[in-house]
């Protein structure tokens, strides 16, 4: 059989290809002749072999062919095939095969080899891919090597230190006195991989760092060495000696120095020395400045130092690098919370970049901007931003637009300030805003009393301009629904009135209805809102032949609305007025709400997340798989608890919270009821539980209560409702009572459902059961059902009585046909 | 540390990958499109520094490769784009005035090279010239493969014939490097 061809030449042959096809044709042919190569196990060639299909697996084409052959080449005695083998370890293998166990004496071996190449190449292998049993066999190796006198190895032992740590967090005991002298070193590269070990000990494990702390002064002394040091040609860098060091020993020193007076006192000369004396024309001794600032803003250091580290961050906004100023964002994004007073020095300059060119600094500048909004500078921030919202690019306008809105109704001078600023948003970005901008507008108009008449007026003359923008028109249409009589009448104290009929609203209002740019959901809305003018409007009859043609609309949810409006008009005319009354001020429970903090089931109130993106069910769910383990059901669907995302108690603005409100799909809102006997097109029912709208009682039909569970002195009793609107949802309210002497602390309530059901649990109102039926604890659990199939229920109850812990669980069967039919 | 270092072309052909986690081949896949097509959309004179997912991007362009790594939240960019620069500069010592296709005819070697430089997503060594010196010594140590036979010489009238040597007329001869050609 010929050699098989050289690696080049594959290479050149390959893009000698002029189609993807033909390219694939000669890779096809090549991989089968390495195949039957690697068959007849010839160890000549079977390094160009594999180098060959190294090339082939980069250009996308499988490779997994090889790894054994790799795993030949590394146990091979030449160099050559080792290093090789060690690269396609590296390429084509990683831990999730299970061929790489397999190596792990080959590294063994090598690790002791005589040559500090070969050595090298199994520590690099060993460092980059090394699985947590690899680790766990070779860590000895490791640690024997950080200690040898070779820096080559040292330095190379020690990033494997990093990556064995990393993978198994335990073994970290195991290299603490290996670093004993490390620091003393004189060699830049065992240096540097030192600090990094270092680095990563301290981060992982609080008394490393107590340990560590010793080695401030040290670690000043080297940092000092490298700034006062002569020309060092292997280390220079644009005149800086060593800046990757440099920075290294920067980041280990803001880690040691956090929440520690004295470290943090030690290194403030080192600090301010680098960040005044740093050569800030080329972009490695801003890099370097860039690290200081870092450090300076997360230990301890003093007043003097911070204002020089805002700063210098203030000097690299007015940068001509895009780069810098993108880093100046984001640095001062981190500590505006912080130093919330010395960044609002900075504002026009950070508003300025939101002028900027370069996408990435504009978001930024917009974040920063957002965080920077406060009671003093809202009116001149918001005009900035309404600016950016008006210009910038649609992949900002989404969360522009939700920032403006929260900032708005944390910080509106006015109402009608607010209610203009919320109209410009509309107008200009209209279709990029939430989903419920639309509720929370019209709560928010809602609430402000003495604006309804300007409002309305304004919203009148926006729809007379523009119906394209769907919240606008929603907002729009709902207002002119309800306080139409104030439009007409030309009483607007704010500003001119205008002449209106009432022919020519309804006209606007059926335009809409037409209109190929209304969705079904905006004529939902103007359909209601021309009901509503029934009753303030004396044009009753163009009302009701509006209302009859609808009666017939394809849209089914048109066609309901119609029917039942005209049932309205026909045998329900004397409830009409009171049906269509103006809607009463509504209670708050947007997301933002500063008291709302619910306790979830059982829990105590979840300390400040650090996370601030709270997606809505996170935290109950460990709970729910609990469940779910214990009942083994697949049949069975968790619970679905509800919670509130907490408000993160800082000052000015709490950026990512408003970006975290991004995420939260279907957050908790107020459902607008146009008329209360109608059904409106919900958002989830799961959410309705939280407004606080009284659920109506049927009492017509009132179900028997029962007792779901009785045992060990706990008593637990069933009581229903039927909530409304929705028929399909039974209310179950659980009442928890204790006949033993003692309390039963730590109450937890849980419940599944079968998968055909829904289950929501709204929160307890304790957790401690009273001894001796002194109280209760009660509890709402929600139950859709919309096949309306027999409700059975599993349901766990944990508690802690008389200082030991109960648990059980229990099926509930019992449940009375009407709860369910 | 960085996550992973990618090198492509213009033309979004992957030249070099690094992976300093375990990634699945399906991923590793995913996060190179994305990557070519996020970087090649930028603008020419726009900032250097992405965010995707909860990684900072950095790339850097030289010449028609693009150089482009994943950082963690901690890293920091500036001295990413000197890291970007001091691994150009070690392969531009190693090749002599490197250009794509020195990275393309000799990805092993970049390999090597990159393996002396970086471990583990960190830095191994701040020398320039540490890295270039172990590089040299480990080629002392590569076992050199027997040249390959010159083809047969045919006579005609009993000069040599010099019609049938190999001819390498081809624009990359330039390119070899006269080291004894270990792999070809």
């Amino acid at each position: 059989m010929p050699a098989p061809i050289r690696l080049r030449e594959l290479i050149r042959t390959i893009r000698t290809a002029r189609t993807q096809a033909e390219e694939r044709e000669m890779i096809q042919k090549e991989c089968a002749a390495i195949r039957s190569s690697f068959r007849e196990e010839d160890n000549t060639y079977r390094c160009r072999n594999v180098a060959k299909l190294l090339y082939m697996h980069m250009l996308g084409y499988p490779a997994h062919f090889g790894q054994l052959e790799c795993l030949k080449l590394i146990a091979s005695q030449k160099f050559t095939d080792k290093r090789i083998g060690y690269l396609g370890a590296m390429l084509l293998l990683d831990e999730r095969q299970d061929v790489h166990l397999l190596m792990t004496n080959c590294i063994k071996n090598d690790l002791n080899h005589s040559t500090q190449y070969v050595q090298g190449l199994a520590l690099c292998t060993l460092g980059c891919m090394g699985s947590s049993e690899m680790c766990r066999d070779l860590a000895g190796e490791v640690e024997k090597l950080l200690k040898t006198s070779n820096s080559y190895l040292r330095k190379k032992a020690a990033l494997c230190a990093v990556h064995v740590i990393r993978k198994v967090p335990e073994l970290m005991e195991m290299f603490l006195p290996a670093t004993k002298n490390l620091l003393s070193e004189k060699n830049h590269g065992v240096l540097h991989t030192s600090v990094v070990l270092l680095t990563e000990m301290c981060e992982r494990s609080p008394d490393m760092l107590l340990h560590f702390r010793k080695l401030v002064p040290q670690l000043v002394r080297i940092l000092k060495n490298l700034i006062m040091s002569g020309y060092s040609p292997e280390h220079d860098v644009s005149g800086i000696s060593d800046p990757f060091l440099q920075v290294r020993i920067l980041r280990l020193l803001r880690i040691l120095g956090r929440s520690d007076d004295d470290s943090s006192e030690a290194m403030n000369d080192i600090l301010a020395q680098v960040a005044t004396n740093t050569e800030t024309s080329k972009n490695v001794g801003n890099a370097i400045l860039y690290e200081t600032v870092l450090t300076i803003m997360d230990i301890k250091s003093e007043s003097g130092l911070r204002v020089l580290a805002i700063n210098i961050l203030g000097r690299f906004l007015l940068n001509n690098d895009k780069n810098i100023r993108y880093v100046a964002l984001t640095s001062l994004l981190k500590t505006v919370q912080t130093d919330h007073n010395a960044v609002q020095r900075h504002r026009s300059t950070i508003v300025d970049c939101l002028k900027d060119l370069d996408v990435s600094i504009k978001r930024r500048a917009m974040e920063l901007s957002f965080a920077l909004v406060n009671g003093n500078n809202i009116r001149g921030m918001m005009k900035e931003l309404l600016y950016f919202l008006d210009s910038c690019d649609p992949e900002f306008k989404a969360d522009c637009a939700s920032g403006v809105f929260l900032a708005a109704e944390k910080y509106a001078p006015s109402k009608r300030w607010h209610i203009d600023t919320i109209m410009r948003v509309l107008t200009t970005a209209g279709s990029y805003v939430r989903d419920d901008s639309v509720p929370n507008l019209i709560q928010l108009i809602t609430n402000s009393v003495e604006m309804h008449a300007y409002t309305v007026q304004r919203l009148y003359k926006a729809l007379l301009d523009d119906i394209s923008q769907q919240p606008l028109v929603q907002v729009s249409s709902w207002c002119i629904g309800e306080y139409g009589d104030l439009l007409v009448s030309g009483q607007c104290e704010e500003e001119e009135p205008i002449q209106v009929t009432e022919d020519e609203v309804l006209d606007v209002l059926e335009g809409l209805l037409v209109s190929n740019l209304s969705t079904p959901v905006t004529r939902g809305y103007s359909l209601t809102a021309i009901m509503k003018l029934s009753t303030r409007f004396s044009s009753v009859n163009r009302i009701k032949k509006v209302v009859s043609i609808y009666g017939s609309s394809i849209d089914v949810e048109l066609q309901q609305r119609a029917v039942e409006y005209n049932a309205l008009f026909k045998k329900y005319d004397h409830m009409r007025p009171a049906l269509l009354e103006r809607m009463p001020i509504m209670e708050k429970t947007a997301s933002n709400g500063p008291t709302e903090i619910m306790q979830t089931n059982g829990e105590t109130e979840p300390s400040v997340p650090d996370t601030k993106h709270l997606p809505l069910v996170t935290q109950p769910a460990n709970q729910a798989n609990d469940l779910l383990d214990l009942l083994g059901g697949n049949d069975v669907m968790p619970v679905i608890q509800t919670t509130l995302p907490t408000k993160p108690a800082s000052a000015g603005g709490e950026l990512l919270d408003l970006l975290g409100d991004l995420s939260l799909t279907g957050g908790p809102t107020v459902v607008p009821a146009p008329a209360p006997s109608v059904p409106v097109s919900q958002p989830p029912f799961l959410l309705d539980g939280l407004s606080s709208q009284p659920l109506f009682n049927d009492t017509s039909a009132a179900i028997p209560p029962m007792t779901a569970y009785s045992k060990n002195g706990l008593k637990i009793e069933f009581t229903f409702e039927r909530a409304n609107p929705n028929p399909n949802i039974a209310v179950i309210t659980i009442h928890a009572t204790n006949t033993t002497e003692a309390d039963m602390t730590e109450f937890v309530f849980q419940a599944a459902v079968p998968k055909t059901f829904q289950l929501q649990l709204l929160s307890p109102s304790s957790n401690i059961v009273p001894a001796l039926n002194q109280g209760s604890v009660t509890q709402v659990i929600r139950v859709l059902n919309p096949q309306k199939q027999q409700l059975r229920m599993r349901v766990k109850l944990t508690y802690t009585h008389k200082g030991s812990p109960v648990q059980d669980l229990a099926e509930v069967n019992n449940f009375p046909p009407q709860s369910w039919q | 540390m960085l996550r992973f270092l990618l090198l492509f072309s213009r033309q979004g052909k992957l030249r070099l990958q690094k992976w300093f986690t375990p990634v699945t081949e399906r991923e590793k896949k995913k996060v190179i499109r994305e990557m070519t097509l996020m970087v090649l959309a930028r603008p020419p004179r726009s900032c250097n520094f992405l965010h995707w997912r909860d990684l900072k991007i950095v790339y850097k362009r030289y010449a028609s490769l693009y150089f482009c790594c994943g950082l963690e939240d901690q890293d920091n960019e500036l001295l990413t784009l000197e890291v970007l620069h001091r691994y150009v500069e070690l392969l531009d010592k190693y090749f002599g005035n490197v250009c794509e296709l020195d990275i393309i005819f000799n990805f092993e070697k970049a390999y090597f090279i990159l393996d002396e430089f970086l471990m583990g997503g960190e830095i191994l060594e701040t020398s320039k010239t540490a890295v270039g010196i172990a590089m040299e010594e480990a080629e002392t140590l590569q076992e050199v493969t027997p040249p390959p036979p010159p083809p047969p010489l045919t006579h005609t009238h009993g000069h040599l014939s010099l019609t049938h040597l190999p001819k390498y007329v081809n624009m990359f001869s330039v390119l070899f490097t006269d080291n004894g050609g270990v792999y070809e």
